[in-house]
């Protein structure tokens, strides 16, 4: 079995590890695994080892090859690096990313922290779907009057005035 | 501010005080940000790189928060200077290593830190003393909000705050704290305690971050993930599992204080022997036997006015601040050795020898979280 870090000499050490639950396994030569620590339990993570190696493997399986309009970064430059481009990166390896995100995080969809300007929009869009849903609902219960007072409620929204 | 300032003073989070301040060194939170479509900084072109740090660092020193600031471009730092600044955990390692295009800037308490350009447009972190996780992330959090005004930072909808690195992304937080743990590792359940916080998706860590070894019985516990949490969730778990340590800690320390008290003032004792008598010392060695000193403060072996001069040799005897405290720039590890050495006799001269029946055989106190708070 070869070495899954250097790819090229025989893996004699064997490790595996649990993170939430998943199991993961790493296989690794003699001196790979002196380089990575793996001999000290405080010094080590398997995850942060594995994060990496995964990375490169799943951003493979995107299809064709794909380069960053905005900052010209590469399949081959992320392989090399672990890191990526620039912000536009997420939208053009988002295929590849994906699978990447969901091993390494606990969720895919970020849930914290909003710069405000957008946090105002992102309450917006909540806010307009559920008049959308009172509409629908409004006009199936035959409310017509119910339904017009929100229909004008989501045309000013949309036209971005104060409701 | 010149540096000068900087080095004499030193920092909140050595001299200041917090709740658990005795096995708690210190809280921080370091939040990840970029700018919209501009290259990381790891991709960027010199001339990219040098647009984007000289919006950012404008941005950073008009904030009412750095008024009075310390405010400088890598490349004017010597190598001895990073170093110190990386002791302090002011920049990291990874920073200390860059040079035309990067650039940090610090508050004059030195709790709060902008890396510029380091592997993402902005690092920026708040340290204090204690276990305070809440607090700092507030503080950090206020300066973000600050910036995201002036700033165009690179956030999507679904993914959050975009970083160079897909380990960041999210909420781009890594909140950690600094634990102090001689009783979990002299009672041989460390590695238990390092496997188990492991499991549950947080990282333990030796005392400068990812990769480094654990000296001095210090541990850096941060959360590993990013996406799928609010910051205010990934920090309530890291309160929940870092109290757990505090209690394992307290109860170690108990009972080894109970059971092995012979080898507990053995160890003390000859702690105190070696330090104050010694005249070479690696640094590796001056932490592990100033942690059990630090340990014998909090036993009630050493009085409590030592506790100061004995943090503060934890500082001061790392390779960078021997050596700016003896002007001179370049020194050989041999001496370095000597001057550590010299340092801490000197020192340990104040502090009185430890008084071995003062030891305190106490099981977990609830009065003393009340002292600490």
């Amino acid at each position: 079995m070869q070495c899954d870090v250097c790819q090229s000499k025989e893996a004699t050490v064997f490790l595996t590890q649990i993170v939430d639950g998943k199991m993961q396994k790493v296989n690794l030569c003699e001196s790979c695994s002196k380089e990575k620590g793996v001999n000290d339990p405080t010094g080590f993570a398997l995850a942060d080892l594995l994060m990496g190696l995964g990375a490169a493997q799943e951003i493979e399986k995107s299809p064709g090859a794909l380069k960053c309009q905005v900052c010209g970064f590469t399949q081959a430059d992320f392989k090399k690096t672990g890191r990526l481009g620039c912000s536009a990166c997420y939208t053009v390896f988002a295929e590849g990313l994906s699978g990447m995100l969901k091993n390494m995080h606990k969720g895919m969809i970020h849930t914290g922290k909003a710069p405000a300007a957008l946090q105002v929009r992102r309450e917006q869009g909540e806010k307009l779907r559920t008049l959308q849903e009172s509409l629908t609902q409004a006009v199936a219960a035959e409310e017509y009057e119910r339904a017009a007072d929100l229909r004008d409620q989501i045309r000013r929204m949309e036209a971005g005035t104060p409701a | 501010m010149k540096f000068s300032k900087i080095i004499a003073s030193s920092g909140e989070w050595l001299s200041g005080d917090g709740p658990h301040r005795n096995i708690v060194v210190s809280s921080r939170v370091r939040l990840a940000r970029n700018l919209r479509e501009k290259p990381f900084p790891g991709w960027a072109k010199k001339a990219e790189r040098l647009e984007v740090m000289r919006q950012v660092k404008t941005a950073v020193e008009n904030l009412p928060e750095m008024s009075d600031s310390y405010s400088e471009n890598l490349e004017a730092l010597s190598p001895l200077e990073k170093q110190v600044l990386v002791e302090r955990h002011l920049i990291s390692r990874e920073h200390a290593a860059k040079g035309v295009g990067s650039a940090v800037v610090m508050n004059a308490p030195q709790t709060l830190s902008v890396m510029i350009n380091e592997e993402d447009h902005l690092r920026m972190q708040a340290i204090c003393c204690g276990l305070q996780l809440d607090k700092v992330f507030g503080m950090i959090n206020r300066v973000d909000s600050e910036l995201e005004e002036v700033l165009d930072y690179a956030f999507d909808s679904s993914l959050g705050y975009l970083t160079a690195c897909p380990t960041n992304v999210g909420t781009g937080m890594r909140a950690s704290a600094m634990l102090h743990l001689p009783g979990l590792v002299m009672s041989e359940q460390i590695n238990k305690i390092v496997n188990s916080v492991n499991k549950i998706g947080l990282a333990v860590r030796g005392l400068h971050g990812e990769g480094t070894e654990a000296m001095g019985n210090l541990f850096q516990v941060s959360n590993q993930t990013t996406l799928g949490e609010t910051e205010e969730e990934i920090i309530g778990r890291l309160n929940r599992v870092i109290e757990q340590i505090l209690e394992h800690e307290q109860n170690a320390r108990a009972l080894l204080a109970q059971r092995k008290s012979v080898t507990l003032h053995d160890q003390i004792g000859r702690a105190y022997g070696v330090l104050s008598h010694a005249y070479s010392m690696s640094s590796k060695e001056a932490l592990n036997l100033l942690s059990v000193i630090k340990l014998g403060v909090d036993l009630g072996v050493f009085s409590e006015p030592c506790r100061f001069p004995v943090d503060e040799l934890f500082i001061e005897t790392q390779p960078a601040h021997l050596q700016k405290g003896a002007g001179t720039q370049k020194m050989s590890a041999d001496e370095r050795d000597s001057l550590r050495a010299a340092i801490i006799r000197a020192k340990l001269s104040q502090v009185q020898e430890p008084d071995i029946a003062h030891l305190k055989a106490r099981t977990p106190d609830p009065a003393d979280d009340q002292n600490d708070e």
